[in-house]
């Protein structure tokens, strides 16, 4: 067997479940009748609302303006009328603001022909604030604003631009169908941060278990001397500190950023949005969703506007063919459990599952026996019973020695662990209370 | 740990083949004097119920399997009592518990009950009733003391000394010695099946055993009178409960390093003691002894050989 690449460390084999649609062509969804537009759907500052109740929106009209360095805009998925400004949660637990409007008017976009843009005699800062005005965000699931992400700081350069291709969530296939279906909008993509960056090495990283997206992006990215890696299939090779290993063999300092090695890395379905948005101007509308799992009639890979609710999408698969044990926003691995099925997709939405009992596997939590199984899986290098055991005593401090805020929460710790401890729910818990705790203590 | 016990039976069951009714009762005493401590803790503390981990039953196993045949049955439920009480609960119960519990437990009641645990039976198979003699390692510190020159081994001197033995004897277990620790076959085919589904690392039996062997080998000749590197090797593995002890007791998690590497210093550590142990100390015996010394210094051992962490430099 080929060796592939990876990274050193940990790493685990959950089951891959992709089979249920990773060979279903994307389809589209219908128009939503109503979108629910959340105007916190990146990380940082949440866009600063420019509708109100009862104004005429435009399909692809911004609704919202960033509101700080980081923070992104967000635009209407359909023509129609604000109906309320309203809260509401997201599968993530977040609460935001968020604009209901009712389908109304004519579309401006869909179903027109239009001429490509030229972006190749563009200034960088040009290229930047398109990427700003389209709320182009990380669709990996992190959606880190990429007008941000793609301005390198002052005295640094950057060495290599890293597409992660990986998928490495079980279930998930959207990026898989986007790379097949999507090629050329993705060597675009690339064209374009290529240009802003001026990289000496693109690299294409992804996982092996995809070898005919391998194949067409070898063919449309080698001639242009993008470099396709592929990886060994082992989680969380998707993990961004991981991928940089895996393909540089560079290691990201403790509370660094990737730019600290040369590196800036991006999601397939990220460099679609950077392509739509310089080449047809179009801002980050909609995304392709997995919607998957054992519960789901007829899994499959659906492109669906954001805003779109939930429920509609899973009706759109057929509906349900049991009451699941779990609804998931996102992988299994990484993924948030949620129950409102009225939450709208968003534009870090990768996936939708609805796992039945037998998927889920529920186990009681028993005592740490210091197997040690933890440490061998996690793909930090860290000792994940070890950072446990101190936040159980209250010991943040020495949680945090151990390296508390370098775990990724990828998750392999507590799929490993064989006495069913949820690590990865006490890491995330601990970490908040460490933020809220020295919020406190400044004030 | 319903895996540990399925590999434990067929050594328990050789035992009663071997000693009688009263190998059974002494099982038995023990591992129901583990689960009734266990239970009455949880009524009394107001733990959620932890019998069903099993735990408690692997415990009183390990320690029926440690005494001799013809023990009084109240000193396997004392030494259950204490290993439960004082070793596992007092520290927080299981997980918690620094030193093994069995282990704690056989050692409090040998130096408590010294001649009672060292009065061993020959066994008897097929209706010949079983008769007190000294177990092979016992022999050997006490003829040590007349070594005529002439024997180059342990298996000569045992022979001169009026009971000699066999490396097929000791290997299927007819010899004197504790209940659970005669056959090293059975026990290394339980061992074995643990390794293949991942209950039990391997680092720890190959490194125990390998590094003992290693160092018996390279300075037991010696005081036989040959050279360097002329140790009986196969005497030493298969007497006395190394295999009991490197199989079943070091490897017992809890009480283990947390990685691989810390794994294999701690197994060379008790490899190492265990060989100081019977080839200079008093005791005919040093794996109990081993182990529970590397129990100590297990905090220690976790802390120098932690994984190399992603993008801290040391």
């Amino acid at each position: 067997m080929k060796k592939f690449r990876s990274f050193a460390r940990g790493g685990i084999h959950p089951p891959g479940n992709k089979g249920y649609t990773s060979d279903k062509p994307i389809r589209n969804a219908p128009l939503p009748a109503t979108a629910v537009v959340p105007f916190s759907q990146h990380i940082g500052a949440p866009s600063k609302p420019l509708v109100a109740p009862g104004d005429h929106v435009e399909e692809a009209q911004m609704i919202g303006e960033p509101a700080g360095f980081i923070s992104a805009s967000v635009h209407s998925p359909i023509p129609g009328v604000v109906k309320e400004i309203t809260s509401i949660y997201l599968p993530s637990g977040i609460k935001t603001e968020a604009a209901v409007i009712e389908l109304d008017g004519e579309f401006s976009r869909l179903g027109k022909t239009h001429e490509d843009r030229d972006w190749v005699s563009m200034e960088n800062t040009e290229i930047l604030e398109i990427l700003k005005n389209h709320g182009v965000v990380g669709q990996g699931g992190a959606t880190f604003p990429s007008h941000v992400k793609f301005s390198v700081p002052k005295g640094r350069t950057c060495e290599v631009f890293l597409v992660n291709a990986a998928e490495c969530e079980p279930y998930l296939s959207a990026d898989h169908r986007v790379m097949l279906e999507n090629t050329e909008d993705i060597i675009e993509g690339i064209r374009i941060i290529r240009k802003l960056l001026s990289p000496k090495r693109v690299i294409i990283g992804i996982e092996a278990n995809k070898p005919d997206a391998i194949e067409v992006l070898k063919a449309a990215g080698e001639p242009e001397g993008i470099e396709i890696m592929p990886l060994k299939v082992k989680y969380p090779q998707g993990a961004e500190k991981n991928l940089i290993e895996a393909t540089i063999g560079r290691e990201v300092p403790s509370g660094k950023l990737p730019i600290e090695v040369g590196v800036i890395n991006a999601n397939v379905g990220t460099l679609v949005s950077v392509c739509e948005a310089l080449r047809d101007d179009k801002p980050v509308i909609e995304r392709v969703v997995t919607i998957s799992g054992g519960a789901i009639a007829h899994p499959a890979n659906i492109r669906v506007r954001v805003g779109s609710s939930i429920r509609d999408l899973i009706e759109e698969c057929g509906g349900l063919t049991e009451e699941p044990a779990k609804f998931i926003s996102g992988g299994p691995m990484m993924g948030f459990t949620f129950s409102n099925l009225d939450s709208p997709v968003i534009k870090g939405t990768s996936g939708i599952l609805a796992l039945t009992d037998k998927e889920v596997k529920h186990f009681a939590p028993t005592a740490c026996l210091s197997c040690g199984r933890c440490i061998e899986s996690c793909p930090m290098g860290l000792s994940p019973t070890t950072i446990f055991k101190n936040i159980e005593h209250e010991r943040l401090d020495e949680a945090t020695a151990y390296g508390l805020d370098d775990c990724v929460l990828c998750g392999s710790c507590a799929y490993a662990c064989p006495a069913h401890i949820p690590l990865v729910s006490a890491f995330k818990a601990a970490r908040g209370r460490k933020r809220r705790l020295s919020v406190r203590n400044k004030g | 740990m319903l895996w540990v016990l399925a590999a434990l039976t067929p050594a328990g069951i050789w035992s009663v083949v071997l000693f009688g009714l009263h190998a059974a009762i002494v099982i038995a005493a023990s591992v129901a004097a583990s689960v009734l401590t266990e239970g009455l803790l949880n009524l009394a503390f107001k733990r959620n119920n932890t019998l069903d981990d099993l735990s408690a039953v692997v415990t009183g196993v390990l320690i029926g399997f440690n005494m001799p045949p013809e023990i009084p049955v109240f000193i396997p439920v004392v030494a259950a009592v204490f290993a439960i009480s004082v070793v596992k609960w007092s520290f927080g119960g299981l997980g918690a518990n620094w030193m093994n519990p069995a282990l704690a437990g056989r050692v409090f009641v040998f130096f408590s009950w010294g001649t009672d645990m060292t009065s061993w039976t020959l066994p008897g198979i097929g209706g010949v009733d079983a008769v007190s003699g000294p177990t092979p390692l016992g022999s050997l510190k006490v003829a040590m003391s007349s070594l005529s020159p002439g024997i180059d081994g342990p298996m000569r001197l045992l022979e001169s000394a009026g009971i000699p033995t066999t490396y097929t004897d000791m290997f299927l277990g007819k010899m004197a010695g504790s209940l659970g620790e005669m056959s090293a076959l059975l026990l290394l085919i339980g061992a074995l099946v643990l390794i293949i589904i991942k209950v039990v690392d391997w680092e720890i039996p190959l490194t125990y055993l390998g590094s003992f062997a290693l160092f018996m080998w390279a300075f037991d000749g010696l005081q036989y009178g040959g050279g360097l590197f002329s140790g009986d090797v196969l005497f030493h593995l298969f007497a006395g409960g190394l295999m009991l002890g490197a199989l079943f007791m070091a490897t017992d998690m809890v009480t283990s390093p947390l990685t691989r590497k810390g794994r294999i210093v701690f197994g060379i550590g008790c490899g190492f003691l265990t060989f100081v142990i019977r080839r200079y100390g008093n005791l005919p015996e040093g794996v109990s002894l081993a182990i529970i010394f590397m129990n100590i210094l297990v905090p220690l051992i976790n802390r120098f050989t932690k994984t190399k962490r992603y993008g801290v430099s040391s």
